[in-house]
């Protein structure tokens, strides 16, 4: 009984230590985007000062930050739409149609992601440019339907294996075509592993700086984007930059802390039942 | 309206056959039992009738017409699972529902046969419950309402009562065998419970290892079985099985001489047996009686008091004890001698290659 106390209260410092130290670097960046240029780089560090959306104010005056936004919100979306458009009939078929390569295939499709982006980058580049695809929306999403696939066919494999097979069978024997079965069964069985999946999906497209850097400019440039702009060109500005990433981040923070009782639920699907 | 014909019909998993060519034929409005031990085959054969599993080769018509190439969807059959398999995320009525609202039914005759349906099953109360909120029994009940509501060609039934207690299996055996004679469908239904299979069947198949043993009527493979798997297979108690060899033969049946020295005339064609061959006596247990002049001799090891019958085990020498059935009031005890009297005329004599030697006079039950 007490050392199990003391094992609780071991864990709960544990959890809070490592929150905190994955906090601390937000929590950072927004004091720092509050304060003015001088404040930001005074040494020590400045704990108490008197906040000003100053930064935010030049950020918005030198780059439009809801063209960016807009931008973020159209390609993560159509991303991770086209993903799952794609992943849906792809995980459907290895979960209840497999055959003898369908495990190789998913742990092939798996290790894609374990290539540095890169290593492709003039490939694609070279496609892009020739398809006249740099610098447009529909690129990007391409782009990180394709990046994300390889996760979200292998979330969507694994809710679609908790589907017992006869229910489906069921349907079939109830005169259900493939994707009647899919549509009246499937989905809505695993809707909560379908949607965490999408959550996910929109958090990492959000969040990809490496191809919309290399393939935008300014038409489709998203957030990201708009933040690297307030990195380099003219030295570093920390208070500015902390705008620019605080504006940037916001929006998934806010959308993550909305949807983080569905995240978990569905990431945990599997496990609970 | 439906009858199916199985043309050596046949399935394979890579290497591995696990059906090895059936023919059958499934006549109108006839319920017919798959009936064997796990793992012979009885699911996969009813999954390829029903389109779940291809077919590796022969042919399967359904009312004259191929069906191999046909999906699931499209053959017309309904089948309910051993694990019920209901739609968790819809509701009773929905569920029942559903066939028809892929068909395109409307809502107002889609409501008007699932409540019918629904009817004939007891299930009106339940109707807006989702099957998480029903017992095995309803749930089971909901399974055999969604297969009617289709009104389909057959109905396929895979082990539908082994999840249910003993009691409600009982009972859905008599709702089963009385929605066969109202909706008077063509049935198949599959089994390892030989119980199931008597009381329900108008013809039983019994499946071996991915092959037909025998197709009879019950009363057919009870008292005249093929071969000496489908005498032990069928009936319960077990039929009790004697060692013995041929002593000699002649117009009035053939006499076995058993290990103990003990002869039996056994009013069966010896056919192509000759005297010495050895053969297998097959004894049902109610065939044997005890009685001071029986003709074997042993000790009682066990006695089974079921109420209104009594089973004894009699162990005599090495072989397994006999089985023998008698009424309640039979007042053996155990660890007492016994003897027991044969009736011949009821035994059977499996051939060294386990095929039965021909009765001489058909049971007068079995037409
Ligand atoms: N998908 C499969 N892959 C390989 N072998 C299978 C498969 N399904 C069934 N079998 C084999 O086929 C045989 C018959 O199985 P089944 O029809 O389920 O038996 P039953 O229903 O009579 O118990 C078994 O030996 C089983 O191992
Ligand atoms: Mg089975």
């Amino acid at each position: 009984m007490e050392r199990s106390l003391t094992q609780r209260a071991l864990i709960t410092a544990l959890g809070w230590g490592i929150a905190l130290l994955l906090f601390f670097p937000i929590f950072w960046m927004v004091l720092t985007s509050l304060k003015t240029e001088t404040g930001a780089i005074a040494t020590p560090p400045q704990l108490i000062f008197r906040p000003s959306l100053s930064s935010y104010i030049d950020v918005q005056e030198r780059a439009d930050y809801l063209r960016f936004a807009l931008n973020s919100v159209l390609i993560s979306v159509g991303g991770s739409v086209l993903a799952l458009a794609f992943a849906i009939p792809a995980a459907y078929s290895m979960a209840f149609h497999p055959s003898p390569r369908t495990r190789g295939t998913l742990l092939w499709m798996l290790s894609t992601k374990m290539l540095p982006p890169v290593g492709v980058l003039v490939p694609i580049y070279l496609l892009f440019r020739n398809a006249g695809l740099l610098d447009t929306q529909f690129g990007l999403i391409v782009i990180y339907a394709l990046m994300n696939l390889p996760i979200v066919v292998w979330m969507l494999f694994t809710f679609y294996k908790e589907v017992p097979n006869e229910i489906l069978e069921a349907g079939r024997m109830d005169g259900a075509r493939t994707w009647s079965e899919v549509w009246f069964l499937l989905l809505p069985l695993t809707l909560p592993g379908v949607a965490s999946t999408g959550l996910l999906s929109l958090i990492l497209c959000w969040n990809e700086a490496f191809w919309s850097l290399n393939l935008t400019s300014s038409g489709a440039a998203p957030l990201t984007t708009f933040i690297a702009s307030f990195s380099s060109p003219e030295g570093l500005f920390f208070a500015k930059l902390s705008a620019a990433s605080t504006a940037a981040v916001a929006p998934i923070l806010v959308f993550g802390w909305l949807s983080q009782r569905q995240l978990v639920r569905g990431l945990t699907f599997g496990a609970v039942k | 309206m439906a009858t199916l014909t199985l043309r050596g019909l046949r399935k394979s998993y890579g290497a591995v056959e696990a059906i090895k060519g059936i023919d059958l034929d499934v006549e109108d409005r006839e319920f017919v039992v798959f009936v064997g031990p796990s793992g012979c085959g009885k699911s996969t054969l009813l999954r390829m009738i029903a389109g779940l599993e291809a077919i590796t080769a022969g042919d399967l018509t359904i009312d004259g017409k191929r069906v191999n190439d046909v999906g699931p969807a499209d053959r017309g059959l309904a089948m309910v699972f051993q694990s019920y398999a209901l739609y968790p995320h819809m509701t009773v009525r929905q569920n029942m529902g559903f066939a028809l609202r892929l068909a395109r039914v409307p809502r107002a005759e889609r409501d008007r046969k699932v409540e019918a349906a629904a009817a004939i099953l007891q299930l009106g109360p339940y109707l807006d419950r989702t099957p998480k909120e029903l017992s095995g029994g309803q749930r089971q009940r909901v399974a055999i309402g969604r297969s009617i509501v289709r009104n389909p060609k057959v109905f396929l039934f895979d082990e539908p009562l082994s999840n249910l207690d003993a009691a409600l299996r009982g009972q859905m055996r008599i709702e089963l065998a009385r929605l066969h004679e109202e909706l008077q469908a063509t049935m198949i239904y599959v089994t390892h419970d030989q119980v199931e299979a008597m009381t329900m069947a108008d013809k039983i198949v019994v499946l071996q290892a991915g092959r037909v043993e025998q197709v009879g009527t019950p009363l057919q493979l009870y008292h005249h079985p093929a071969n000496l798997f489908v005498g032990g297979f069928i009936g319960s108690p077990r039929m009790n099985m004697l060692p013995g060899r041929i002593a000699s033969s002649d117009a009035a049946g053939v006499t076995v001489e058993l290990a103990s020295g003990v002869r039996l005339k056994v009013p069966v064609e010896p056919g192509a047996a000759q005297p010495g061959d050895a053969v297998t006596l097959g004894i049902r247990p109610e065939a044997l009686m005890a009685r001071t002049d029986g003709e074997l001799a042993g000790e009682v090891q066990l006695v089974e008091r079921l109420g209104g019958l009594t089973l004894l085990h009699v162990g005599h020498g090495a072989d397994l004890p006999l089985i023998v059935q008698t009424d309640g009031a039979d007042a053996s005890r155990a660890r007492t001698p016994i003897r027991l009297a044969v009736d011949a005329a009821a035994c059977h004599l499996f051939a060294a290659n386990g095929i039965t030697l021909p009765h001489l006079v058909t049971h007068r039950l079995v037409a």
